[in-house]
Order: structure tokens, then C-alpha cells, then sequence
């Protein structure tokens, strides 16, 4: 075991009776490091983050998280883990902040409460009852709840649906807040802008398998799918576009020709292709 | 003074919980609470003989033991598993035993203070007197709420959705009432069903330690079917429990 890992997973796979939601996966989260796992829906990601969370036992394959086998469910790790779950529901008859209070009384060094309100920004709302909460702050609680213990790994599984843009970027700056305490977070997400903001490097799962892993802002560069996209302007206006692996090649036959006609290429751009193209392009059906 | 995390400490602060909940869910209140003392109070205001009123408090009893554990215990993990809170709790560093201990001791202090009730209500308005023989009152109630809550848990395990709870409750619940309230004058086939069940058997035990004074050595057959009903219901209970809503 690495000290530097807060997660490492090799060959996990979990069946289903007849079905093999996972087929084979291998990662590592650094610690302090913010990992993205994107993917389609069933594409097995869920299931991976309940078997590293411990709510599900693997059928192959070997686990190791902060130094535990989560399947043990040993307490000493669950008091250093937070989770945010997809959907799941509070006591409604209680208050923000005795849910909360409730939570950190189960911890062994909890955050005062009245400061976890204000890092996800409930504050005004600690005397409600949370069955008179929205949407969106039922899932501010979600994430209060989850940091309420100060743990050291956080695993959000799509943490931001049913945001308005502005509570979005919100929960975005307490997530980058968690990243500057030194905090790993395991974060699942659909919304590809949200990876891109947050993670330092991102898996996109398909079928159960990883298809790709590496820094948003990279992945693709290398091999063969990465394609940059040249536009220009041609001498009549017109907005020519073209796809190139090798964009200084074409470049230089764009220019030259261009200074050859004693012409000037208007609103020339190269673009890398974004964390979307690439997950499109891999997760596209065959 | 325990250490804050141990246990017994965690029990006790998820059962203050779940008191504060309890009180704050009218519904709830109402149906675990207010039903069987309802009942008490109807059926004494009809039946004026003493010798019916003998049998009606601790049959209303065992009927309040039986909605306080077995009902509410079904209708609360059933709910608790749909909302997502057991997979939420499971989530947290609190022992999966602390937290069941914390709830089933909400369920049996309703069950604590509605015999109370019952016995206090008999003694003060229906003409019977206090217990004959409290230990023996102690025990009955203690081996019904282990009975009847295991089997209330066991239950939940079948129930696919909160909605449909109701119905499962209430199937078994109100015709296992009606025919062990007063099992003896029951026509000889469901007299057969009621002591096949353990309800009959606790009425039996209440009203001996209640009303009659037969003392424990005249009830071994009363004990000997609930404590069956006991361990089947706490080997289901265990079984099949999930801590989370199946899909689909």
C-alpha cells in the first residue's frame, strides 16, 4: 500500500446474477487529489463508488481505501469517509441544525455545525425543517451532512443536480475549498463543465470498464483520438473548418498558401478538442 | 457516565431522536398511540358487564403492544428503507446495532407507556384492579415486544413500498386482533387460527397476570408459543433485512 494513495482498485469486478456491471476496473486516487468518474448512465459508476463507500461487496477483484478493505466496514474508516449518495432522504420533521448536530455527535472530531451551515450556504435556513426545504438545499444538506464529520475522503456522487447556476457554482467553490484543506474527493458526475472545473484527472467509464483516464484538460492529447479543430476565413468571408490530428502541418499549408495569395486567414483558431468531444466520441454507440 | 461514542451512548442518543421525531409526526402519534386507547374507551362505553370488561383491558393491551411494536416497527423500516435514511445512516460511523437499538427502544416506549395507560384507565374507570401480579405483567410485555417487534421487522422485508403498507399491516393486524381479543368464545376454527398465533397467547399472559392472578405456572403453554413466535420472527427479522430500497 501506497501512503500516497488514498485509493487504489485493481481488477474489481461485481456480477449481478447474469449481469457484470463492473468488468475490470484499475485506478488510483492520489491523496488531496479531486477524481472525476464520468460515464453514461449504467455505465457502472455508481456501483464502483458503493463498493469503495462499502454499502456493496465486490465479486472480484482487490480494494483498498485509506488503508482499509472497505467491505470490512471497519468504523475507524467510516469515521474518516464522507458520502454524498445520489438520493437519499433526511428526517423531515427536524431541523437543519439538529440533523446536523445529530450527525456530528457520531464523529470523533466533528466541524462545528454552525460553520458547515455557512460553507454550503444554508445559512438562514438552520431553524427549518428540512421537509420545507427545495430541492437544491435538501442537497446542500446532503453535502453538509457529509462534511460534518471532517473527513478526509469525499465521495459526491452527482452532487449538483437539481442546482440553479448560481448554487452550482456555489457547491463548486466548496468543493475547490475542500481540495485547498488537503480533502480527496471521488466525484461522479453527468455534467462534463463540472468535471472539467473540478477534477484533476477524470476515468470515463463505459460498460463497466475505464475507456480513458487522465487530466481533463489532456485526455485525448496522444493518442489516436484527438482531433484539433482549425477555423478560418477565408478571402470571401466564408468560415472554412477543418479536423487535423497534426495541426502544425496544416497550419503551415493554411499561412503559406494564404501569404502566397497575398491574403490575411481572418479569425484563425485552433482549438484542442474539450472534455465534451472526448466523451462524446468515446461514449458515442457503436 | 459512558464514554460519549460507546454503544450504549449512541443507542440512547438515536432513541432521543427518534422521541423527538415521534412527537413531531402527528400521524404517527396518532395511529401508534391514540387507536388502541380509542378502542379501549369504545368498546368499554358498550360493553357495561364487568365480566367483558375483564376481557377487554388486557386485550386492548396485548392490541397495544401489538400496534406499537409489530405495526409501527413494520410501517417505520419500511418507510425509513424507501426515504434512503437506513442506506444514509449506514453511511456513518454509527454501529448498524446502536441505530436499530435506538429505534426499536422508541417502539417500545410506546409499548411502556400505553400499558401504563391501559392499567392506570382499568384501575381508575373499568372496574379492575391493580395488577395481581406485576412481574409476571413485566415479562408478558417484555416477551411481546420481542416477539411482535422481530416479527414487525420481518414483515418490512416484505413490503415493497411504503405505500402499499398500509394494506400489509393491516391485513394481518386487524383480523389477528379481532379473533384473539377473546379467543375462548371464538367459533371452534378460528379459536384453532388464534391459538396457532402468538396474540391470543399474550392476552392470555396479561389477563392472568392482570385480572385473574394465575400465576406463570398455570401460563407455560401461553409462554411456550410465543417464545417460538420469538425466534422465528428474530431469525426473519435478521434474514432478510436491507438497508436500502431494491430497484425496479
Amino acid at each position: 500500500m501506497n501512503d500516497e494513495l488514498a485509493i487504489e482498485v485493481r481488477g474489481l469486478r461485481k456480477r449481478y446474477g447474469d449481469l457484470e456491471a463492473v468488468r475490470g476496473l484499475d485506478f488510483a486516487v492520489r491523496r488531496g487529489e479531486v477524481y472525476g468518474l464520468l460515464g453514461p448512465n449504467g455505465a457502472g459508476k455508481t456501483t464502483t463508488v458503493e463498493i469503495l463507500e462499502g454499502y456493496r461487496d465486490r465479486s472480484d477483484g482487490d480494494v483498498t481505501v485509506l488503508g482499509h478493505d472497505p467491505q470490512l466496514r471497519a468504523r475507524e474508516l467510516r469515521e474518516r469517509v464522507g458520502i454524498v449518495l445520489q438520493s437519499t432522504g433526511i428526517y423531515r420533521h427536524l431541523t437543519v441544525r439538529e440533523v446536523l448536530a445529530h450527525f456530528a455527535g457520531l464523529y470523533p472530531a466533528p466541524r462545528g455545525v454552525e460553520e458547515v451551515i455557512e460553507l454550503v450556504g444554508l445559512g438562514g435556513k438552520e431553524d427549518a425543517r428540512t421537509r420545507t426545504l427545495s430541492g437544491g438545499q435538501l442537497r446542500r444538506l446532503d453535502l453538509a451532512l457529509a462534511l460534518i464529520g471532517d473527513p478526509e475522503l469525499i465521495f459526491l456522487d452527482e452532487p449538483t443536480t437539481g442546482f440553479d447556476p448560481a448554487a452550482r457554482r456555489g457547491a463548486w467553490d466548496t468543493i475547490r475549498s475542500l481540495k485547498a484543506l488537503g480533502k480527496t474527493v471521488v466525484l461522479t458526475t453527468h455534467y462534463l463543465d463540472e468535471a472539467q472545473a473540478l477534477a484533476d484527472r477524470v476515468a470515463i467509464v463505459k460498460d463497466g470498464r475505464i475507456l480513458v483516464e487522465g487530466a481533463p484538460s489532456e485526455l485525448g492529447a496522444g493518442d489516436g483520438a484527438t482531433r484539433y479543430r482549425v477555423a478560418w476565413r477565408n478571402g470571401s468571408g466564408l468560415l472554412n473548418q477543418r479536423e487535423t490530428d497534426d495541426p502544425t502541418s496544416l497550419l503551415h499549408e493554411l499561412t503559406s498558401a494564404a501569404l502566397e495569395r497575398g491574403e490575411r486567414l481572418d479569425s484563425l483558431s485552433v482549438t484542442r478538442p474539450t472534455l465534451e468531444d472526448v466523451y462524446l466520441e468515446l461514449t458515442a454507440d457503436a | 457516565m459512558p464514554e460519549p461514542r460507546s454503544v450504549a451512548a449512541l443507542s440512547w442518543r438515536q432513541f432521543r431522536l427518534e422521541r423527538t421525531m415521534f412527537w413531531r409526526n402527528p400521524s404517527a402519534a396518532f395511529f401508534n398511540f391514540l387507536l388502541p386507547l380509542l378502542f379501549l374507551v369504545l368498546l368499554c362505553a358498550v360493553l357495561t358487564k364487568q365480566s367483558d370488561r375483564d376481557v377487554i383491558v388486557p386485550g386492548i393491551a396485548g392490541m397495544a403492544v401489538l400496534a406499537t411494536t409489530f405495526s409501527a416497527l413494520a410501517y417505520n423500516v419500511v418507510f425509513l428503507r424507501e426515504q434512503g435514511i437506513l442506506k444514509r445512516m449506514r453511511g456513518t460511523p454509527l454501529p448498524s446495532g446502536a441505530y436499530l437499538l435506538g429505534i426499536a427502544g422508541n417502539a417500545v416506549a410506546n409499548t411502556a407507556i400505553q400499558v401504563v395507560l391501559i392499567v392506570v384507565a382499568g384501575k381508575v374507570f373499568y372496574g379492575i384492579d391493580w395488577p395481581q401480579d406485576v412481574p409476571e405483567l413485566v415479562l408478558f410485555v417484555v416477551l411481546g415486544v420481542v416477539c411482535f417487534a422481530s416479527l414487525g421487522v420481518a414483515l418490512a422485508h416484505a413490503i415493497p413500498t411504503f405505500e402499499a403498507a398500509t394494506v400489509y399491516v393491516n391485513v394481518i393486524f386487524l383480523p389477528v386482533v379481532f379473533i384473539s381479543i377473546d379467543a375462548a368464545h371464538d367459533p371452534a376454527f378460528l379459536r384453532g387460527i388464534a391459538e396457532a398465533l402468538p396474540l391470543a397467547h399474550l392476552i392470555d399472559g396479561l389477563s392472568a397476570a392482570m385480572v385473574s392472578g394465575e400465576g406463570l405456572g398455570d401460563e407455560w403453554s401461553a409462554l411456550g408459543v410465543l417464545v417460538v413466535w420469538t425466534v422465528l420472527g428474530v431469525a426473519l427479522a435478521i434474514r432478510g433485512f436491507s438497508w436500502e430500497q431494491r430497484r425496479g
